[in-house]
């Protein structure tokens, strides 16, 4: 078996995944997404990535996650995540109604696209909402917006500074969460383990500064992490989980192309391992399999390739 | 493939302090201890750093 571990740069992730695959005698070569030419009509460079059973993408840039991901499954190649998983978790409007048309409960979200409409969406779910890109990570740009002047003010500031991107507006309802929130690992179709990212602030990722311990994942939370991971199409994802005072727990965000070096040490899970084992199945017996699928379900899907920088 | 890695020291490229690597590999990300910089290992062979690349609109997990 030929495996290629597409990436950005070696983070420790990244040099954990290469170990564990160097320890289970798996041939597998480094495609620098830097040094990437793919030929996507039927010229002498189409055949180039063919020679590969699997690649698993560990790209820091969603946009060229994405790309490669559709050409690669557009030609045939397993890849992990998939595409589709990528669209999807690339970008938190598509996330959220992935997760509400599967029945999974997410905080109240409204999108605008103009200015105007964005205050009436705001108003009415009440002081204060958090504002987020539909496309970004680790917290960044996430705004909770207090009062009117606030929401105008930033409003204004998306509008004008930035891309048109930036212009789609997605408005949360604030959870009043206690201090925390959790970060669940699922790989395939169980939660291998989870942990509380606790924080002062109302921020909580741990490229923050939020502190990681231990998360017992119970029935229910695997229940509705494996049911969020398959919502937006299965694989290895990492699901953001707020703890709300009267709904219980509703699922934030999903990301494809997690980070775990905070979580191995407090929840004893070899993480990396899990990754990489999971990912030699895909190879082997396909996506849905791999997933505990048994019904059908499609694993390659039409993407929408949102992910302009 | 056999991971290669290395160990030795090369010149942070912003303060200029001289650190101590170990078991590095090609593209590694590090940290300067001195000046706290991002930095990557580009080359291996000799040991070389240059500056991480500042953080882009789509990055993320």
């Amino acid at each position: 078996m030929k495996v290629g571990v597409l990436y950005s740069r070696v983070r420790v992730e990244e040099k954990l995944l290469f170990e564990a695959f160097e320890k289970r005698g798996v041939d597998f070569e480094l495609l620098d997404d830097r040094e990437l030419i793919f030929e996507i009509t039927a010229g002498p460079r189409y055949n180039d990535y063919s020679h590969y059973d699997l690649v698993v993408e560990r790209c820091i840039n969603h946009s060229r996650a994405l790309y490669s991901l559709r050409i690669l499954n557009d030609r045939g190649i397993p890849t992990v995540n998939t595409a589709h998983v990528a669209d999807v978790c690339g970008n938190k409007l598509q996330t959220t109604s992935a997760l509400t048309a599967a029945g999974v409960p997410s905080p109240r979200t409204l999108i605008a696209f103009d200015s105007e409409s964005a205050i009436k969406a705001i108003e009415e779910l009440g002081y204060p909402v958090v504002m987020k890109p539909a496309v970004g990570s680790w917290g960044r740009l996430l705004s909770k917006i207090n009062d009117r002047e606030a929401a105008e003010a930033i409003l204004e500031h998306k509008e004008v500074l930035g891309s048109y991107q930036h212009a789609i507006f997605y408005i949360q309802e604030y959870i009043r969460k206690p201090m925390r929130d959790i970060r669940a690992f699922v790989v395939g179709d169980e939660c291998i383990c989870a942990i509380y990212r606790g924080s002062e602030h109302w921020i909580t990722n741990t490229a923050r500064g939020g502190q990681s311990s231990n998360c017992p994942v119970t029935p229910e939370l695997n229940a509705i992490c494996v049911a969020a991971a398959k919502a937006c199409g299965g694989g290895i994802v990492a699901i953001d989980v707020l703890e709300d005072p009267d709904r219980g727990l509703l699922v934030n965000e999903v990301n494809y192309t997690m980070e775990f070096r905070n979580s191995i040490a407090p929840t004893g899970v070899d993480i990396p391992g899990r990754m990489v084992d999971f990912s030699l199945k895909v190879a082997r017996e396909g996506w849905a399999p791999a997933n505990g699928w048994t019904s059908g379900e499609a694993a390659y899907q039409a993407v929408s390739l949102t992910g302009d920088d | 493939m056999a991971l290669k890695t290395v160990t030795g020291t090369a010149e942070c490229p912003e303060c200029f302090a001289e650190i101590d690597l170990k078991n590095v590999m090609q593209n590694e990300i590090t940290q300067c201890p001195e000046c706290g910089t991002d930095l990557e290992v580009v080359s291996v062979e000799p040991l070389e750093l240059a500056l991480a690349p500042e953080e882009e609109e789509d990055w993320g997990e």
